[in-house]
């Protein structure tokens, strides 16, 4: 280091190393624990977001233009499995799967409850959707059966009806004619998202179709993606085969789940709430640090003056001294977050009871920290910029110094 | 930049309830390449006067003149700048800073004026060279002496070539041998180098190297006699 002010900053840290190192550490720590939090935060909304969508939606899906703001029959896709069969070859991708849905009125020998009911091709649904895989008693459907269905059981609770057990339920048709069948209960799920468990039911796509006049028209194709970072790439692909824009419409994740992106920005707030917590505690540490070392060299800062240097000049060499101390906290938290995460991103994160709820709701059983630019350097960024904006209040107090009486200073 | 001029310079202080008078409607002219004492009695006001004309405080009336310039008009910006460039300070305690080497403390002002890296260190090396300090360039000042400290203050006050270099009681921590050492060196500096300097102090051996002396007294020079 050429420079001398360079060296006489590095140097005055040392001074009280104790002090130093006291700070330095609560940098450390904070920087590492957020590089983890944000780290976690990122996987886990990753790994929600994939969860949510696979439980149902997908990660697109292709509808009537008009089918999103309006769920009604008569906004249909033509051809509905055909197109499916085709965007499966185009897109080489096996995860693509017809939907119809209507609503109708369910029936057991007891109660009558509305429920959402899904035609389903039985076939594909399991490679687009994990309610399949979430059936606690009986089966899923075969492919081809009539008059089986398969419901949620928040559902089966409410109708008092088990595997085994007649249902009837009453709609409307695509052509406004009534869409009437008695079906037998083969499988009962459990997803653990109440909204489905409690209103949900699905049936074969073409015995759908039949009850509700449909011909072979449905409502949706659902494309799942292999994994949530493809989706935009997908998104690209399948617009360029959309042909007739004004009979079709694309719909990302987000359009379909409203909901999830505001969960994840609610939970969001809420985390950064804690850090900023967090990161005010670590910016006052570094204003009492140089506060302190601001107050006991005011006799020597008294004598920088005398020989010439301004006030800025001082309120630059103590913020060089932040800057330094900053600069080491953030190059050994990032390192040892980047190392503590990396090794939870390998073996997962878990903690008590989350085995036993993921196997209920058939989620990972850990959790997997996705380390990003973002998540290793925002949090120790603003860490780093809070701690030199904690270290403006000493570094201008040294605006107000004159030298004759900073020189009298013990 | 050369001789300073001081015209009815007046200074009070407050402690308490009580005011003490620092300076008191003081005349003075100092010429270029002078070798002053300024002698007197603690509170005389000689620090007070060096203060002033060192710009580190400033005057409740009166004028400074350095040259042209009204030191005692100059915001805090100027002063520092004049002091930067035109002055250096001996004082007392030595006032290193205590984490630089002797050769760094003595660049640091350098530094401060935008003097290239390596010229600096050469001229560092030669001034302390000069002042007998070859081979403790890389001491700090914790492990030099209270002379071979003061050796170091001396270094950097006139590293850059001030016009004026202001000493106040540069002798007061030091044996007899260090100070006459070090005043030697002040009077050759003043010789060879056409330094002017001003110097507080109340001990007679420092006296006897000025060649004007000025006395003071409750802030007013009572005799201003050449030796």
């Amino acid at each position: 280091m050429k420079d001398v002010s360079l060296r006489m900053a590095w140097r005055n840290l040392w001074r009280h190393g104790r002090r130093t190192w006291l700070t330095v550490g609560a940098m450390i720590f904070s920087n590492t624990l957020l590089v983890f939090a944000i780290s976690l935060q990122f996987g886990s909304y990753d790994m929600m977001i994939d969860n949510s969508l696979q439980a149902f939606s997908g990660h697109l899906q292709l509808q009537h233009p008009r089918y999103l703001d309006e769920p009604k029959m008569r906004y249909t896709v033509p051809d509905v499995a055909d197109s499916t069969d085709n965007l499966r070859d185009k897109l080489g991708l096996n995860s693509i799967s017809a939907r119809a849905a209507g609503f109708a009125l369910a029936s057991s020998d007891e109660r009558s409850y509305g429920i959402q009911i899904f035609g389903v091709d039985a076939k594909h649904e399991p490679l687009v959707s994990t309610l399949p895989g979430l059936i606690r008693q009986g089966r899923y459907l075969v492919p081809g059966a009539s008059a089986e269905i398969v419901i949620g059981s928040v559902l089966a609770r409410n109708l008092k009806v088990e595997t085994g057990d007649e249902l009837s339920f009453l709609g409307s048709g695509f052509d406004d004619s009534f869409a009437a069948a008695v079906v037998r209960v083969v499988g009962i799920f459990e997803s653990g998202i109440t909204d489905l468990d409690r209103s949900v039911a699905q049936v074969n796509l073409g015995y759908f179709q039949d009850i509700f006049a449909m011909q072979q028209r449905g409502h949706a194709i659902v494309i799942r993606a292999p994994h949530i970072d493809a989706v935009e790439q997908l998104q690209i692909q399948l617009a360029t085969l959309i042909d007739d824009e004004s009979s079709i419409a694309l719909r990302h994740w987000d359009d379909l789940q409203p909901g999830l992106k505001q969960a994840i920005q609610a939970d969001m707030t809420s985390a950064w709430f804690m850090y900023i917590v967090l990161i005010v505690l670590v910016a006052f540490s570094v204003l009492n640090t140089q506060l302190m070392s601001v107050l006991e060299r005011t006799h020597e800062f008294g004598t920088m003056m005398a020989l010439g240097l301004k006030p800025s000049q001082l309120a630059r060499l103590v913020i060089l001294e932040t800057g330094m101390m900053t600069g080491l906290g953030l190059l050994l938290g990032i390192t040892l977050g980047a190392v503590i995460t990396w090794y939870i991103s390998q073996v997962g994160f878990s903690y008590p009871g989350m085995a036993e709820m993921a196997v209920k709701f058939n989620l990972p059983e850990r959790l997997y920290p996705a380390i990003s630019f973002i998540s290793l350097f925002l949090g120790p960024g603003i860490v780093a910029f809070a701690s030199l904006l904690a270290s403006i209040y000493p570094a201008l107090r040294l605006n107000r110094l004159l030298p004759i009486e900073a020189m009298r200073a013990v | 930049m050369s001789a300073i001029h001081c015209h009815q310079l007046c200074k009070t202080f407050t402690q308490g309830d009580e005011v003490i008078t620092g300076l008191d409607h003081v005349d003075i002219t100092i010429e270029e390449g002078e070798f002053v004492c300024l002698s007197g009695p603690s509170g005389s006001g000689k620090t007070t006067l060096l203060n002033a004309i060192g710009g580190l405080d400033t005057p409740d009336s009166g004028e400074i003149r350095m040259g042209d310039i009204r030191i005692d008009q100059l915001d805090r910006g100027s002063l520092a700048d004049m002091r930067l460039h035109h002055i250096g300070f001996v004082f007392q305690a030595y006032n290193l800073i205590p984490v630089l080497s002797a050769q760094e403390n003595v660049e640091f002002v350098m530094q401060v004026q935008g003097v290239a890296a390596a010229s600096r260190a050469r001229k560092a090396a030669e001034i302390l060279r000069e002042v007998g300090l070859e081979g403790m360039e890389d001491r700090r000042p914790a492990q030099l002496s209270g002379g071979q400290q003061q050796r170091v203050a001396v270094a950097r006050a006139i590293v850059s070539h001030p016009d004026l270099v202001l000493a106040d009681e540069p002798t007061a921590n030091l044996d007899s041998v260090a100070a006459d050492h070090l005043m030697g060196l002040f009077s050759e500096l003043n010789e060879h180098h056409h330094i002017t300097f001003v110097i507080a102090t109340h001990d007679k051996r420092v006296m006897s190297y000025a060649r004007r002396l000025i006395r003071m007294q409750d802030g007013k020079i009572i005799s201003d006699e050449a030796q």
